[in-house]
């Protein structure tokens, strides 16, 4: 079995945002950037999928030059390839525009399976991976929080997050396009011995023209969606703000639930 | 191009999803700014009862597709069905709630028929036509967008972004959808189950301190169960502290997990993610001590604290029990 895994490379959750001057998206400059939290857990899945039932991993990320450090982690973790579509075309899009260079890659990798994550932590479409299945004519699952795979059968089963705490167990029909949650499993480290042999392997780039695309269809110029401004929401005026040194500030705040809000 | 507002309601055992009303709420709101006419969509099985119930809002006709191969949702089902009747009267927006239902669909739906699609939208503005917000980075910050060139647009809105009551009143006609296609189920429902078992009811807890990421690991617990045990409040969670395995599944609460409204609720390190929110929204007095002032979760807090919660929850605690014994 071969399984594609789509992974984006995210600012870290923790990291401290700034609006970039243009207004238009955060400022990139010294922000940490991660593999996305839910395509952390895809590639989990896709490596034990592989160690029980054989075959290979290829992960595949959509980014500038930066988004060749998450592909060389994937690689660390024990995926055996990587898809880098780097080219500044690709570039910008919304979720169907990313989704379509995606399907293309996926092609391009022959895989019979694609796992990625739920959503993204920076725009949090988290429809990438359904508008992928779209187009490559695949069924789909978001929000899994199990795989297993029928062997012989040609098929999963899935268990899917439902709201109100209930889950559905399906059956699909691979290929498919399988989106994990985050918690299905818990993700391992990369070893030493796993981070000198990434530097091995192969880690291909490629353009729209390798890809058989129209640059007119992929990326910002393929998109529908323009963010026209990103701001900080008009958050904390509800809130009374307290800081300061610890002690006092604790002091003020059992002042002001015992006898304001009355709550202790 | 039709001046159309279709809105597609969920439902599940024969009731309707409150997020059904929030999203024809939405599509008034739309009809409010561009004109055009809002038209609820219902399809399923059996769901006679339900387009009655939908025809009392106000909306200009519900159009339903009953088929034996909707009794359950599935994707391929819904897409089928869906996407020929969009494509043939080419409505000029299509809403949806954006549910774990909508969000796996939808996406797909908007591709199959060509339309641009715009996730989790929480308010509309006016930037030469029609504008979106919606939160990017966890809710962090928030973003406005707009759509270019022809066509449909498909919408998602978050939950709470608009109100249920919203959805006016109305006696609508109920028709069957014109053009509708095919359901082409593409998966096959094996069961449906609990999730995990709730051994810890947190929805009638008077107090609650609750942990997020910003405890920083599972030996770092320390400061929460202490000020848990000053107060006798129970402990709760963000979903990545249950995610990382820091607190058992059954002490998350949000959207996959309990939904709590206790008097008192301390959020310690939690950055306030909509799916967060919308599972402690109810409590009476929310505090909120995060390092980072632009979190979300100051949004809906009484009161907050900028600071490191190691240094924070201690003297909190310490206070607490001094007050107690000053009575």
């Amino acid at each position: 079995m071969r399984i594609a895994v789509c992974i984006k490379q995210v600012p870290d959750t923790e990291a401290r945002l700034r609006v970039a001057k243009d207004g238009r998206w955060v400022d990139e400059e010294d922000l940490p950037f991660v593999i996305n939290e839910s395509d952390n857990y895809a590639l989990e899945e896709a490596l034990k999928i592989t160690e029980e039932h054989g075959g290979e991993v290829v992960a595949i990320c959509l980014g500038p030059g930066r988004a060749q450090e998450a592909l060389r982690k994937a690689l660390a973790l024990g995926v055996a390839s990587a898809v880098h579509l780097a080219d500044d075309a690709f570039t910008g899009g919304d979720a169907v525009a990313t989704a379509r260079a995606l399907a293309a890659a996926v092609r391009h990798t022959e895989a019979d399976l694609v796992i990625t994550g739920s959503q993204s932590d920076d725009v949090g479409y988290g429809s990438t991976g359904s508008i992928l299945a779209g187009h490559l004519g695949w069924p789909h699952a978001w929000l899994v929080m199990g795989v297993e795979i029928e062997d012989g059968a040609g098929s999963a089963v899935v268990v899917r997050e439902m709201e109100a705490g209930m889950n559905e167990r399906l059956r699909i029909a691979l290929p498919a396009v399988i989106e994990v949650q985050a918690g299905i499993n818990h993700p391992r480290y990369a070893s030493l011995r796993g981070i000198m042999k990434a530097k091995r392997k192969p880690l291909e780039s490629l353009g729209p023209a390798d890809l058989e695309l129209d640059p007119s269809t992929v990326g910002a110029a393929g998109s529908r969606l323009e963010i026209l401004e990103v701001a900080f929401p008009s958050s904390g005026e509800s809130a009374e703000i307290l800081e300061g040194e610890a002690t006092e500030v604790a002091k003020s705040l059992v002042e002001k639930l015992r006898n304001e809000a009355r709550v202790l | 191009m039709s001046n159309e507002i279709w809105v597609l309601l969920q439902h599940r055992d024969g009731a309707l999803h409150r997020g059904s009303r929030e999203a024809i709420a939405a599509a008034r709101a739309i009809a409010g700014r561009n004109g055009g006419e809002v038209v609820a969509v219902l399809i399923g099985k059996g769901i006679a009862d339900l387009a009655t119930t939908a025809a009392t809002y106000d909306v200009a006709r519900v159009c339903t597709v009953e088929h034996d191969a909707l009794a359950d949702y599935t994707p391929g089902g819904y897409v089928g069905v869906l996407s020929a009747a969009i494509l043939a009267a080419a409505p000029a927006f299509v809403v949806a709630p954006h549910t774990y239902q909508s969000v796996e669909y939808v996406p797909r739906l908007a591709q199959a028929v060509d339309a641009a699609l715009v996730p989790e939208v929480v308010a509309f503005e006016d930037r030469d036509g029609l504008a979106y917000r919606r939160p990017i980075m966890g809710g962090k910050l928030q973003a406005v967008v707009r759509t270019r060139g022809e066509g449909t647009v498909v919408l998602t809105v978050q939950s709470g972004a608009f109100s249920a009551d919203d959805a006016g009143s109305g006696s609508a006609e109920v028709v069957a959808l014109a053009d509708a296609g095919e359901p082409a189920v593409d998966r096959e429902i094996v069961g449906v189950e609990q999730a995990a078992e709730d051994t810890v009811d947190l929805s009638s807890a008077d107090v609650i301190v609750a942990a997020g990421r910003g405890v920083g690991g599972e030996d770092k617990m320390g400061p929460i169960t202490a000020l848990a045990a000053a107060l006798g409040a129970d402990i709760g969670a963000s979903r990545p502290v249950i995610d990382s395995g820091w607190l058992p599944r059954d002490r998350q609460i949000g959207s996959s997990g309990q939904t709590v409204a206790p008097k008192l609720y301390i959020a310690a390190g939690i950055s306030g993610a909509i799916q967060h929110l919308v599972g402690m929204k109810g409590a009476t007095c929310v505090v909120a001590i995060n390092k980072d002032r632009n979190a979300p979760i100051f949004s809906v807090a009484r009161y907050g604290v900028i600071g490191d919660l190691h240094e924070v929850l201690p003297a909190l605690t310490t206070a607490i029990e001094e007050a107690k014994a000053a009575g």
